[in-house]
């Protein structure tokens, strides 16, 4: 198991540089596909294996070696990305670069040799079900980005092609997020925290024009600042409680671990991009597409989450932890209904997603900050369906794009006519996003029972949060099941690598909907009773019930996909009496043909950015601030 | 009678008699609103008259997708009462009705009409009004009983109300919205002084707008069952309060006229925060 897990790490990492080398064309197809397969299989052979185990696996693996050649990386990269900064007259990520390379400079000698993790490397379910999301989803989106960087490159003859440097950094990234959630050892997890970093600020950047570089260089200075923390934990955590396990946190006293784990919390919120932190994933949009699915879906944020679900028991047990937690998860509760309400006023699809990303994320830190059973079960349930459906919706409208020439949801209008498939695609991810009885809001769900329990007062966060978000996905899904007359299908020139994506994940969102008691029962259960002692019991008769209306969903999708031949009279919509012949147009007021256009709602006024966004950066900045005042 | 019996017996009343008694208050809603119009009103059966006829209807339709959308609405509307009557969890009642809501609005944006567009967004609107509403109602009632089962709630011992009296008003306010009655009858209205054009159903004719009507009268009782759960332990005040509401209703809707969305929407969530919020936390430092 051990050789399993460290290829995972080693193997995509190993990829990646072959990639480099490889020319585009057929053998980079082959390259990419064939490693993406085994990842993935790698991946599920492992969490077999971890689950049949039914408990943690802890792995002694490496030395002081091992240690010194991690060392030696981080110092490398940290160098890379300095002079980077100083070649685009970035100071500010300079600094902070410098300073985190001195702090890890001083840690290595100064503290690194006093304390030992007893392993270094560890598995259990939620890190299977991370390495399934990172494996099977991340090399989906690999995969999709064959096709999809060949036709970015004829959209977009003005960016260089990097294509060989693009597959490098998601080779890595995957392999670090591998890293990153099998590390037990706090050294080893910040290295791959950092790597994940740099993996994001390459990709941001690879457009390589004036708004990407601003862009990829905001994320790396607001995710440094995260890294900073990190190091500082790492001082406190080794000086105060000498230790360096994630698996011992939460035996320690609360008096040394406190100041620490609010520091690792401030870490995990700046990856996941709560607020205030939250311009770096806005801005991550000027990416390709897959770049989003991956940052969204499989990698980077997530990484900030799980890292808050692993302190989540922290919060629970140790003494005075239920009042950093609370400060935490009242973040993501901000975080949650201000971006939700914000997701209304965007246009841009892309933008929608990132926003509804941000929201869902702060959802699972409410979570994870208040942490008992109950909603450490919602988290990892928000974790597991968010990634799929999300990464289905971005590659959703990155295919749409490339084949409408807009992300626009305004131009979206009637989409399932002449892209059934890829609209088939986007409605599936969008009601996996919201809508009962499916995905999300199963564990939407259980984030409110387990809330009232809990906190009553985060409940309202999540009442009104779940009203607006309502609202901005309607109005797409409206947009795009708009039935217009005879459209076109443009279908055809999707790539192949593309539809078998989109068809792929379609059908993974509706199976985790459909197997959630499964997933729940042998996957979850025994996470959540290994972590609290505590059972969690889904009610059968809900579950039924949940079951019948899925069915019903798809009973009623059936006459939709294969229309019989009935008898009806088919009129054109009512506009006024003043329909002309040709259908969607009529005679307008001053004489001339008009055709039908309908634009949607976005009400500005209220939930326009302008107006939330400075309320929630100075909202979560002072309970940040709060949070931090009270451990030290 | 062990609770699979039970289950089965209410579910089999409500879909046999809900849409009974929901017609029938429909019909003495139109007479009560005639007589405070000054006039006579139709007969009490006059809603099933009109359904009737409805179905009687040819099948007009814009385009082939509306009808099962429709179909949808109606069916996750029913789904939403079994759920409550056969004493299953009310928190997942409140999602499968926002599923069936839309269905609904789905439905009128298939069309790609112009009016059927702007009742949809209105509707929308509505949604957002009302739903932080109906589930800080249901967080109230699983704070005072420590249960989302209806059942358990309905077999709770203290009367609910003493509890939410707060978020019992707050819930009053927003069932104006859901009954679509003045002044929040903002995406279709019953009355025909209103509007010009009919909102959210204007391409919507004969069974299909029969299916609409039945399914709200569906609703209703399913609104009103809520209604009945904060007095259950005295099924004689239940049952008065249950239509006391519901008159109520009534008589604001023939008392205003209809407001801006900005309105149904400021207000909403006005009375939410106020109400709503102020019962959940006085529940919460008890």
């Amino acid at each position: 198991m051990q050789a399993l897990l460290l290829f995972l790490i080693l193997f995509p990492a190993a990829v990646a540089f072959l990639l480099l080398a490889t020319p585009k064309g057929r053998a980079r197809q082959t390259v990419v596909s064939v490693s993406a397969a085994v990842i993935a299989a790698a991946s599920i052979i492992l969490a077999a294996l971890v689950l049949s185990r039914g408990a943690p696996v802890y792995f002694a693996v490496g030395g002081h070696a091992a240690d010194l050649l991690i060392f030696a990386a981080e110092v490398a990269l940290g160098v890379i990305v300095t002079v980077i900064s100083i070649r685009r007259k970035q100071y500010l990520a300079m600094a902070l670069m410098l300073a985190g390379l001195i702090m890890t400079v001083v840690y290595e000698v100064w503290l690194a040799n006093t304390v030992h993790a007893e392993s270094n490397l560890f598995a259990d379910n939620l890190s299977v079900v991370m390495t399934l999301i990172i494996g099977v989803i991340g090399s989906l989106i690999a995969f999709f980005a064959l096709g999809y960087m060949e036709e970015y490159h004829h959209h977009h003859e003005d960016v260089p092609d990097r294509s060989n440097f693009f597959f490098f950094i998601v080779f890595a990234f995957l392999g670090a997020m591998n890293g990153l959630i099998f590390a037990n050892n706090l050294v080893w997890l910040f290295f791959f925290w950092e790597v994940t970093t740099f993996c994001s600020f390459f990709l941001i950047g690879y457009g390589r024009d004036a708004l990407a570089v601003r862009n990829s260089f905001l994320a790396l200075k607001l995710n440094l600042c995260g890294g900073l923390a990190f190091s500082a934990a790492l001082f406190f955590l080794t000086l105060n409680a000498h230790a360096i396990s994630l698996s011992e946190l939460h035996d320690l006293p609360g008096g040394a671990v406190l100041l620490p784990v609010a520091l690792l919390a401030f870490a995990g919120l700046t990856k996941s991009a709560q607020m205030p932190f939250s311009s770096w994933l806005l801005g991550a949009m000027v990416a390709p597409t897959p770049v989003s699915a991956l940052l969204h879906s499989s990698t980077m944020v997530k990484a900030g989450v799980y890292l808050v679900i692993r302190l989540s028991p922290v919060f629970a047990y140790v003494d005075g932890g239920k009042t950093v937690g609370l400060f935490v998860a009242l973040v993501g509760a901000v975080t949650f209904l201000l971006t939700s309400c914000m997701a209304i006023s965007q246009n841009d699809a892309k933008r929608v997603l990132a926003y509804s990303t941000i929201a869902n994320l702060g959802l699972i830190i409410v979570c994870a900050g208040i942490g008992n059973h109950k909603l450490a079960w919602a988290a990892v349930m928000l974790v597991i369906f968010h990634a799929i459906a999300k990464s289905l919706l971005f590659l959703s409208v990155g295919t749409a794009e490339h084949l409408i020439g807009s992300r626009q949801i305004e131009s979206m209008d009637g989409l399932a006519g002449y892209l059934p498939r890829v609209a088939a695609g986007m409605v599936v991810g969008i009601a996996g996003m919201f809508l009962a009885p499916f995905g999300m809001l199963i564990s939407k769900w259980a984030t409110l029972e387990g809330l009232v329990d809990a906190n009553p007062i985060l409940t309202i966060f999540v009442a009104f949060g779940s009203a607006v978000t309502l609202m901005f996905w309607v109005k797409w899904l409206g947009k795009i099941l708009i039935v217009k007359s005879a459209p076109e299908n443009v279908e055809t020139r999707v790539p192949r690598t593309q539809s078998l994506t989109l068809a792929v994940l379609s059908v993974m969102t509706a199976g985790v909907c459909v197997l959630f008691p499964l997933i729940s029962k042998y996957v979850l259960e025994p996470f959540i009773f290994e972590t609290y002692r505590q059972i969690y019991w889904q009610d059968m008769n809900n579950i039924a019930t949940l079951l019948i209306m899925m069915a019903t969903v798809v009973v009623l999708t059936v006459p939709l996909v294969f229309p019989g031949k009935q008898e009806r009279h088919f009129r054109p919509q009512y506009l006024a009496g003043a329909n002309l012949a040709e259908k969607e147009k009529f005679h307008g007021a001053m004489g001339q043909d008009i055709q039908i256009s309908l634009k949607s709602l976005y009400l500005q006024g209220i939930f326009g950015e302008s107006r939330l966004f400075p309320l929630g950066v100075l909202s979560t900045l002072i309970l940040i601030i709060i949070m931090l005042g009270v451990v030290v | 009678m062990d609770v699979t019996a039970t289950t089965v017996i209410g579910i089999l009343i409500y879909l046999a008699a809900a849409p009974v008694v929901g017609g029938l208050l429909t019909g003495a809603d139109r007479i009560v609103s005639a007589r405070m119009q000054g006039r006579y009103g139709p007969p009490l059966l006059q809603p099933f008259y009109d359904v009737l006829k409805l179905w009687q209807k040819e099948n007009i339709v814009v385009n082939r997708q509306q009808k099962v959308y429709i179909l949808g609405f109606f069916v996750f509307v029913i789904i939403t009462g079994c759920i409550m009557f056969g004493g299953g969890d009310l928190l997942l009642a409140v999602f499968a009705l926002t599923l069936a809501s839309v269905f609904l609005i789905v439905a009128a944006y298939s069309t790609f009409s112009p009016y059927a567009h702007i009742g949809a967004e209105r509707e929308m609107i509505q949604m957002v009004s009302y739903e932080p509403m109906v589930i800080l109602t249901v967080v109230g009632m699983y704070m005072a009983t420590g249960s989302f089962s209806a059942a358990d709630i309905a077999r709770h011992d203290g009367m609910l109300f003493l509890h939410l009296p707060f978020i019992f008003l707050g819930f009053l306010f927003i069932l104006t919205i859901k009954f679509r009655k003045s002044p929040f009858d903002i995406s279709m209205s019953h009355h025909a002084h209103q509007e010009i054009v009919r909102g959210l159903t204007t391409e919507f004719s004969g069974r299909d707008l029969a299916l609409i009507e039945i399914a709200h009268w569906y609703e209703n009782v399913f609104l009103l069952g809520l209604i009945y759960l904060f007095f259950a332990p005295v099924p004689v005040v239940a049952v008065a309060v249950t239509l006391a509401a519901y008159f109520l209703e009534v008589f604001i809707d023939n008392n205003n006229a209809r407001l801006k969305w900005q309105h149904a929407l400021g207000s909403s969530w006005a009375v939410t925060l106020v109400l709503g919020v102020s019962n959940v936390v006085l529940l919460a430092f008890r």
